[in-house]
C-alpha cells in the first residue's frame, strides 16, 4: 500500500442541500435520452429513426470517427424522437420506455478473456463510451494501449454524492469492473480513494491503491494523475467514474445490460435532497418533480455541471442532479456591502468568518467580465505544478507549442473550475481549456 | 426599487440603437457601479466567488485611506497651521482639487477608450487616480496633475490594450513623466509645502546630502516631514498595508521581500561606510514605503509567478537603495526602481516558467 497523499490547495464550498442518505426510487420517466452532446468530439451518425423498437443494448447512433463506437439505449421501448439544433445538428435520440423492459442479448465474456474479446464485448453494449481517454477528454480510442487506467473512488465537488454510499452494495460489480478494466492496460489500474473514507476501496484485489486528503478538487481524477503518473507528451492514459466501473462489473457477472444507477439529487432548491435510483439518461422530470421556474437545475455538480432544464435529461455521465436558485437579480451597490449571504474565498468579504456556514448560492455571475489582474490566486485552486494564467494565456493566442509545454495535456476544463469559481476576473477558463483542447485535437 | 426602475427605463436611449447609443459603455459602467449585473453564469461553473475587480480595487482605496487623511493633516502640519482639525481642513482643500483633476482627467479618457472599444469600463483606474495626486509634491500646479494622468493613461496604459495589459505602472509613470518634463515645478525646497515662502528640503535629500535629518526616526515614522502628500506616514501606509495583506489583495512575497531587499542594501551600505545612517532610516523617509506596499504590488506590472515575486522584490528594494545612494543627483531611487523592474518583470516570470517547462519535459524523458 502507498503512503497517502496530501493535497494542501483546493477548496471545499460549503452549500446548503447535502443529499440525505436515503435512496428513493425514480418512477419509470415518460421518456429517456441519449445525446452526442455529453460527449467530446463525436461525430455521431443514426442507425434508428422515429418509430423504431428498441432493446436494452440496442445501438442509436455511432461515432463516424470510429464506427466501432457505439451509443447504445439504456432502456427498450420506441424511438419517440429525433430531436435536431441548428444545421441540423444531432441534440438526442429520446425513447420512450415499455412497461417491462428488454434487455437485448449481447455477447460477454469475462476478465479471462482476451483483451480483444473485452474490447469488443465494452463496445457492443456501448459501455465503451463511459471509457475517457487523457489528454483531451475524450471517448478512449479502442486501439490505443493506455499507459494506465485510474479510477477515482470519490468525488469532492460541492454536494457529489458519496460513492462509497451509492456503492455501497456494490462491491462485486465494482471489483468485476476493475478486473475486465486491468485487462485493457499493460500498466496498472490505479484506485483512489478518500483518505479515512474508504470503504471497502483498501480492500479491492489486482489494483494499485492510493488514499488522497485535502480539499477540493482532490477528487478529480486528473489531479491524481498528477500526483501518481503526471501525463507527459506522447501518453495517454484512461479514467473510468467509479459508479460507470460498477456498470461495467455488473455487466459480466449478470450478462445483462443494466444502466440503472443511484444519484444525488442535492442543492438548496431540491425539496428534498437525496438519493434516487434512475436509468441513465432519463428525463429530469421524473427526478425532481414540480420545480420552480426560477431554479437552475445542474446535471452533474454546480461546478462542472451542464445546465439542464425541467423538460431535459440527465446527462450520460451525470451522477447527481444540482438544483440552486438563478441569480438573475441585480444587487445595488453589491460590490460595496458586506454581503454576508455570500461566499468569498477573499477576505475583502466576511465568508472567513463562518467557515461552517453552508451557503445557499445562486448563479450570478457576481461582476463582470474583466481581463487577467489578480496574480498568484488561481494556482491555490489547482493542486498541479501549471501555471494556469499563462496556460490560458498560451490557449487564447492559440500557440500550440505553448499549450503543450504549459500542462495542456494534464488538464481537463473540470480541473480549472474552481479557479474559475474564484477568479474576481469572471474569466471563462472551461470554456478557454476546451476550446484549447478542440484545437490540438484539430490540429494534430 | 424606485432608483433601479429609473435605470432600466433610460437604459434603452443609452443601449445600441438607442439615441444616446454611443455612450454605451459609459452608461454600463454607471449601472454596473450601482447596480451588480443580473447576468448569470452560461458556461463553466455554475457559481462564482462574489468577489470582483471592483471590489478588489476598493479595497485598495480603503487601504490608501488612512495614507490619505494623514498626507492631508500633514499638509497643513508643514505649513504650520496649529491644530488637527484646522491643519487637516488645510489639506484638504489644497488636495481635493488634485485628486478631483486625476479622476476627471483619467476617467474620461478611460470612459473615451472604452467607449471606442465597446469594452467595459474598468476598475483599475478608481486606484490609480487616488495614487497619482498621493505621489505628488502638494504645490504642483493642478494642470501638470491633468497632462502627467492623461499621459500615465494614454501612453502608459490604453496604447498597450487598457487595464490589465500595462506594463508600467501608471501612477508611478505620471509622477515619471512629471518629474522629468517638469523638473522644477516638481523638485526644488519649495514644492513640498502649501504654504507661500517656506521652503526646506525633504528627509531623504537631507540624508542623501548631509548625511542626517532634521527630524527624529519617530517623526519620519508617523510621518511629520515634508514629502509628497501620500509618502510620508510610514504608520498610515503599514495600516494600509495591513489592509492588503489581511485580505490577500496584495501580494505578502512583495511586500516583504520590497522590504528585505532595501534593508539588506542599506545595511550593506551603511556597514561599507557609504551611508552614515541606519538602513532602517531608508524605508522610513521618501516613497519607499509607499512603493513597496502600493506601487510595487501592483499585479498587473510585477512579476506574476511566486517564486518571481521574490526576485522581483529583492530587486526593487534593493535597486531602490543603491539609486538613492550612489547617485547622488537624484535621492529618490523608489520610483525609478520599480519602473524599471516592472520592465524586466516579464523577464523573471519568463525564467520561472521556462523552470516549469522543464520540469514537464523531463518527464518525457524519464519514460524513454
Amino acid at each position: 500500500m502507498s503512503k497517502n497523499i496530501k493535497l494542501c490547495k483546493g477548496l471545499d464550498i460549503k452549500l446548503a442541500g447535502k443529499a440525505e442518505a436515503v435512496v428513493e426510487n425514480a418512477p419509470m420517466a415518460k421518456s429517456y435520452a441519449v445525446s452526442p452532446l455529453d460527449y467530446e468530439n463525436v461525430t455521431p451518425k443514426l442507425l434508428v429513426k422515429v418509430g423504431d423498437k428498441v432493446e436494452v443494448g440496442t445501438a442509436l447512433f455511432f461515432d463516424k470517427k470510429d464506427p466501432r463506437i457505439l451509443f447504445t439505449s439504456p432502456v427498450s421501448g420506441v424511438v419517440s424522437a429525433i430531436n435536431r439544433g441548428e444545421k441540423r445538428k444531432l441534440l438526442n435520440v429520446a425513447i420512450e420506455p415499455d412497461q417491462t423492459q428488454v434487455v437485448k442479448e449481447l455477447k460477454v465474456v469475462d476478465a479471462k478473456a482476451d483483451r480483444s474479446a473485452i474490447v469488443e464485448m465494452l463496445l457492443e453494449s456501448g459501455l465503451w463510451t463511459r471509457i475517457v481517454e487523457r489528454p483531451y477528454g475524450v471517448i478512449a480510442n479502442p486501439d490505443a494501449e493506455p499507459k494506465a487506467i485510474f479510477v477515482s473512488a470519490f468525488d469532492s465537488a460541492p454536494l457529489a454524492p458519496d460513492y462509497n454510499f451509492v456503492l455501497q452494495n456494490d462491491k462485486a460489480a465494482v471489483e468485476a469492473g476493475l478486473a475486465v478494466l486491468a485487462r485493457l492496460t499493460n500498466g496498472k489500474v490505479h484506485l483512489s480513494a478518500r483518505k479515512g473514507d474508504e470503504g471497502y476501496m483498501s480492500e479491492v484485489k489486482g489494483v494499485e491503491y492510493h488514499t488522497f486528503s485535502g480539499k477540493h478538487p482532490v477528487g478529480n481524477v486528473g489531479v491524481q494523475i498528477h500526483h501518481i503518473d503526471r501525463i507527459a507528451k506522447g501518453d495517454v492514459v484512461w479514467t473510468v467514474n467509479i459508479q460507470d466501473v460498477a456498470l461495467i462489473g455488473r455487466f459480466v457477472t449478470t450478462g445483462k445490460l443494466d444502466m440503472t444507477k443511484v444519484i444525488a439529487v442535492a442543492g438548496s432548491e431540491a425539496q428534498k435532497p437525496c438519493y434516487k435510483r434512475i436509468i441513465a439518461g432519463a428525463a429530469v422530470e421524473s427526478i425532481v418533480g414540480k420545480v420552480d421556474a426560477k431554479v437552475r437545475i445542474i446535471s452533474g455538480d454546480v461546478l462542472t455541471g451542464v445546465k439542464t432544464a425541467h423538460d431535459g435529461y440527465i446527462s450520460a455521465g451525470a451522477n447527481m442532479l444540482s438544483l440552486i436558485p438563478e441569480g438573475d437579480v441585480y444587487e445595488l451597490l453589491g460590490w460595496a456591502m458586506p454581503r454576508f449571504h455570500r461566499f468569498s474565498v477573499s477576505r475583502a468579504y466576511f465568508s472567513w468568518l463562518c467557515p461552517k456556514k453552508e451557503y445557499k448560492l445562486d448563479t450570478n455571475l457576481n461582476g463582470g467580465e474583466r481581463p487577467f489582474v489578480v496574480t498568484g490566486l488561481y494556482e491555490n485552486y489547482l493542486p498541479m505544478d501549471v501555471y494556469v494564467a499563462y496556460l490560458l494565456k498560451a490557449i487564447l493566442v492559440k500557440d500550440l507549442d505553448k499549450m503543450e509545454n504549459l500542462g495542456i495535456y494534464e488538464v481537463l476544463p473540470e480541473d480549472l473550475a474552481l479557479c474559475e469559481f474564484v477568479d474576481p476576473s469572471k474569466i471563462e477558463m472551461q470554456q478557454i481549456v476546451r476550446d484549447g483542447i478542440n484545437l490540438m485535437i484539430k490540429e494534430s | 426599487m424606485g432608483l433601479r426602475n429609473l435605470v432600466d427605463k433610460i437604459k434603452p436611449t443609452f443601449s445600441e440603437g438607442g439615441k444616446l447609443g454611443f455612450l454605451h459603455s459609459t452608461f454600463e459602467g454607471f449601472e454596473t457601479f450601482l447596480f451588480v449585473p443580473n447576468t448569470t453564469t452560461s458556461k463553466g461553473a455554475h457559481i462564482r466567488d462574489c468577489n470582483d475587480i471592483k471590489r478588489v480595487m476598493i479595497v485598495v482605496v480603503v487601504a490608501l485611506l488612512p495614507a490619505l487623511l494623514f498626507g492631508m493633516y500633514n499638509i497643513g502640519y508643514q505649513a504650520g497651521i496649529e491644530g488637527i482639525l484646522p491643519a487637516f481642513w488645510f489639506g484638504f482643500l489644497k488636495m481635493l482639487p488634485m485628486i478631483i483633476v486625476s479622476y476627471v482627467t483619467g476617467l474620461a479618457i478611460e470612459f473615451a477608450f472604452a467607449q471606442k472599444r465597446k469594452h467595459e469600463i474598468n476598475e483599475g483606474f478608481l486606484v490609480s487616480g487616488l495614487l497619482i495626486p498621493m505621489v505628488m509634491p502638494i504645490s504642483v500646479p493642478l494642470w501638470i496633475v491633468a497632462l502627467s494622468t492623461a499621459f500615465a493613461v494614454i501612453i502608459g496604459k490604453e496604447v498597450f490594450g487598457g487595464t490589465g495589459m500595462n506594463v508600467f505602472n501608471p501612477a508611478l509613470l505620471a509622477r515619471a513623466f512629471a518629474f522629468f518634463a517638469y523638473t522644477p515645478q516638481m523638485s526644488g525646497e519649495s514644492v513640498w509645502y502649501a504654504a507661500d515662502g517656506k521652503t526646506g528640503a525633504t528627509a531623504l535629500e537631507q540624508l542623501s546630502t548631509t548625511g542626517g535629518m532634521e527630524w527624529s526616526a519617530m517623526d519620519a515614522f508617523i510621518g511629520l516631514i515634508p514629502g509628497s502628500v501620500g509618502e510620508t506616514s510610514t504608520l498610515a501606509i503599514l495600516i494600509g498595508a495591513a489592509i492588503l495583506l489581511f485580505t490577500g489583495v496584495a501580494s505578502w512575497r512583495i511586500m516583504l521581500s520590497v522590504f528585505v531587499g532595501g534593508l539588506a542594501f542599506g545595511y550593506l551600505f551603511d556597514v561599507v561606510g557609504l551611508t552614515e545612517f541606519p538602513a532602517y532610516y531608508h524605508l522610513l523617509v521618501g516613497g519607499f514605503a509607499f512603493g513597496a506596499v502600493f506601487m510595487a504590488t501592483d499585479p498587473v506590472t510585477s512579476a506574476q509567478t511566486n517564486a518571481g515575486k521574490w526576485i522581483y522584490g529583492l530587486m526593487v528594494g534593493a535597486l531602490a537603495v543603491l539609486i538613492r545612494v550612489v547617485n547622488p543627483a537624484y535621492p529618490e531611487g523608489m520610483m525609478l526602481s520599480i519602473l524599471f523592474m516592472n520592465a524586466l518583470a516579464p523577464l523573471i516570470d519568463y525564467f520561472v516558467v521556462e523552470r516549469n517547462i522543464a520540469r514537464r519535459k523531463k518527464l518525457i524523458k524519464n519514460v524513454k
